[in-house]
């Protein structure tokens, strides 16, 4: 089926040269990065991890939200779904690409990246993170691709797909609740050490994935003669109202337990996040920035007559999404971070160098993304008409 | 010249059996991927069952007293010095009280306490989070209680940094073994007797085994005890009749932080008398 990705228009390739600009830039500043150390990043002894971790942690629960179309269609028997799962799917193995790609650029000593697997350490979080995500990946290739290929004949999956299908709902809880605990378990580092953290992360995931699976079906939608259809975008829409809801609820919990109870050392984060500590407010206007857009899609979705104009949902999700990815991609990692152990402020912002590299990161998943899509696409614009079944 | 585990090995007994002691073997080794932590003991070698520490800060006079620790400390470990925060490393640190033991100050407690500048280190706490979190076992505990890395192992993923409660860590995020701005080595003068790092990896103090393993004591306790009698005391924690024990029966110490479980091996000594007035130990 790959000879479908070579096919393509003089946008395709436009885009995918666009792209791969990108990424060769992000090539040089990692080889600075490589030469020079992760000090040519924004991250001190204070702040130690910074954008690229948030962009990981962020893009877990990209990963992870491929569920919700896998739920609904193979669970619930919602038949609409059946030609948007794949996208789901493969926005998946992309999203799980640029995870690994994230946690390479971030580590110190990538040549010894085999070490997680040479020295496998059970009670090590990050190491359970390792295995959760090559499987999830590993999962998502073989389902996307066994089906897609069977449609594009025109034949049912092979029967021993099922199981697979079956595993990768709970896989993808399983990912997003283990990036958690990679916060959540850390004495000391009271932002972080909250009981509500998976539950924040699955339903921030569940929010913003099937946010982004709307702008990009609406995309499809538009540059190719696929039509996802109106009903599976609509179903989408409510799926991400609640899960948007259910987030903001989460983070008033945060917020509660943090002042009620009056301990300072629950409050200082959010005070650095929100209005600044000890005089230093770098990430304020972020964070006003990521509540107001929650709270205008929230919305702007809430309410069926408006969620109902495609224009509007996509004004939400892409509001949303930005949203979430301020929260959840910058300030969750950075105001752990701080105050520091010792109860001081180091504030941290990325330098060109990480910025450029975490674009090309972005460019990658992004060139996956087109490959796979232009694949899927081109299989749907065949079989156009064809009832398919899974 | 590379050499693999059993040649050292040999290479210790021989040397071992010559009297020479680990040092010259670890001469011997330097620039090999041998590690500090695969230190082996020689015939004076001091042993514990869990080392500790006890700081009693009214002890240290002077910021030269402060200094002198310090030094002695980041010299013999060939720790760079970066002289900016961001990428500093550092092994051992003065802080105020209310940066040591952030949650204990009050805005009333007397000035001196207040005021008073506390040596801070890692702990090698006895449940450590970073041994925990660690996913390749480059960091793990001794059978002595000594929280320890393997730089060679070291992905430098981070991890550790985050889970420490202490900030004891530092990640080299610039070549150590190379040069300041002005084109200074960042190591001043290199001590040939221990290892130098690489770029990538995460370190922190050592409790010095090196020198345990040769009988000495850590350098910025052997240090204190030329200006000071008690500023700096290690010891076993685990027999009763050491030093480390008798001044924590003796005097009220605090640990840092201890209310998160992670059982500290470094106690700060606050206030109370003077242990060497205390009857009962003399
Ligand atoms: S002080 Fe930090 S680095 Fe040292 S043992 Fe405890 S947790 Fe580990
Ligand atoms: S930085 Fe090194 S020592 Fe720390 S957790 Fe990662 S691999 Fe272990
Ligand atoms: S015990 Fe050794 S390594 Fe630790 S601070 Fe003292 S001199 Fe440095």
């Amino acid at each position: 089926m790959l000879d479908k990705a070579l096919k393509g228009s003089r946008g395709y390739w436009g885009w995918l040269f666009f792209l791969m600009g990108i990424m060769g830039a992000g090539f040089l500043a990692y080889l600075y990065q490589f030469k020079n150390g992760l000090g040519v990043t924004g991250l001190s002894r204070d702040i130690s991890w910074g954008l690229y971790i948030g962009q990981f942690t962020f893009l877990v629960g990209v990963a992870a939200s491929a569920v919700m179309l896998v739920i609904p269609y193979y669970l619930h028997d919602y038949k609409k779904f059946g030609k948007i799962v794949i996208l789901g799917e493969f926005l998946a193995i992309s999203a799980v690409i640029m995870c690994m790609l994230f946690i390479m650029a971030d580590m110190g000593q990538p040549m010894r990246v085999m070490n997680i697997f040479l020295h496998p350490t059970l009670n090590s979080v990050l190491f359970w993170d390792t295995v959760v995500l090559n499987g999830y990946l590993f999962l998502n290739i073989i389902i996307g691709w066994i089906t897609l290929e069977s449609d594009s004949k025109g034949i049912k999956p092979p029967q021993w797909i099922k199981p697979f299908i079956y595993l990768s709902v709970p896989w993808a809880v399983s990912i997003h609740t283990v990036t958690a605990f990679i916060y959540a378990g850390l004495p000391g580092r009271h932002f972080w050490l909250s009981a509500i953290m998976a539950a924040r992360f699955l339903a921030s995931a569940f929010a913003g994935g099937p946010a982004l699976l709307i702008i990009l079906a609406l995309l499809v939608r538009k540059l190719t003669k696929f039509d996802p259809g109106k009903e599976p975008i609509q179903a989408l829409g409510k799926i991400v109202t609640y899960a948007m809801f259910a987030n903001v609820f989460f983070l008033g919990l945060e917020f509660f337990t943090a002042f009620y109870s009056g301990i300072p050392a629950h409050q200082h984060s959010f005070h650095y996040l929100y209005a600044g500590l000890d005089g230093y407010n770098k990430l304020v206007p972020l964070m006003w920035t990521s509540s107001i857009l929650a709270v205008v899609s929230l919305f702007l979705l809430i309410f069926p007559s408006f969620r109902k104009k495609e224009g509007v949902l996509a004004f939400a999700c892409v509001s949303l999404f930005i949203s979430l990815w301020i929260d959840k991609g910058f300030g969750l990692v950075i105001g752990g971070f701080v105050p520091n152990m010792f109860e001081r402020v180091t504030e941290y912002w990325p330098t060109i160098p990480e910025t450029i590299i975490t674009l090309a990161v972005w460019a990658t998943g992004f060139f996956v993304l087109t490959v796979l899509y232009k694949i899927a696409v081109t299989v749907r614009e065949e079989t156009a008409g064809i009832e398919i079944e899974h | 010249m590379s050499i693999n585990r059993r040649e050292f090995l040999r290479l210790a007994g021989v040397s071992a059996l010559a009297g020479v002691g680990g040092v010259a073997v670890f001469n011997k080794l330097q620039n090999n991927a041998l590690e500090a932590s695969e230190f082996t003991a020689g015939p004076n070698a001091l042993n514990a069952k869990r080392w500790a520490m006890v700081v009693d800060m009214s002890k240290f006079k002077t910021p030269e007293d402060y200094k002198r620790c310090m030094d002695a400390c980041h010299s013999t470990h060939n720790v760079p010095n970066f002289s900016n925060p961001k990428d500093e490393i550092k092994w051992i640190w003065p802080e105020k009280f209310e940066h040591a033991f952030p949650g204990q100050e009050n805005p009333y407690m007397n000035e001196e306490t207040k005021e008073k500048s506390f040596l801070l280190l890692c702990n090698h706490c006895d449940n450590p989070p970073c041994v925990r979190v660690c996913p390749t076992k480059a960091t793990f505990k001794r059978k002595d209680g000594i929280v320890m890395q393997d730089m060679h192992r070291c992905i430098g993923c981070r991890f550790c940094m985050a889970a420490c409660p202490f900030g004891a860590r530092s990640f080299n995020y610039r070549n150590p073994r190379g040069k300041d701005a002005n084109g200074q080595p960042l190591i001043k003068e290199e001590n040939a007797a221990y290892p130098t790092r690489t770029i990538g990896v995460v370190e922190k103090c050592t409790f010095c085994t090196e020198r345990l393993a040769v009988g000495k004591l850590p350098a910025c306790v052997e240090v204190s005890n030329e200006f000071s009698k008690g500023g700096l005391v290690f010891g076993d924690l685990d027999d009763p009749g050491s030093e480390v024990r008798k001044i924590i029966s003796a005097k009220y110490t605090i640990r840092r932080k201890s209310e998160i479980g992670t059982q500290p091996s470094v106690f700060y000594v606050i206030g109370g008398n003077d242990y060497a007035i205390v009857p009962e130990i003399l």
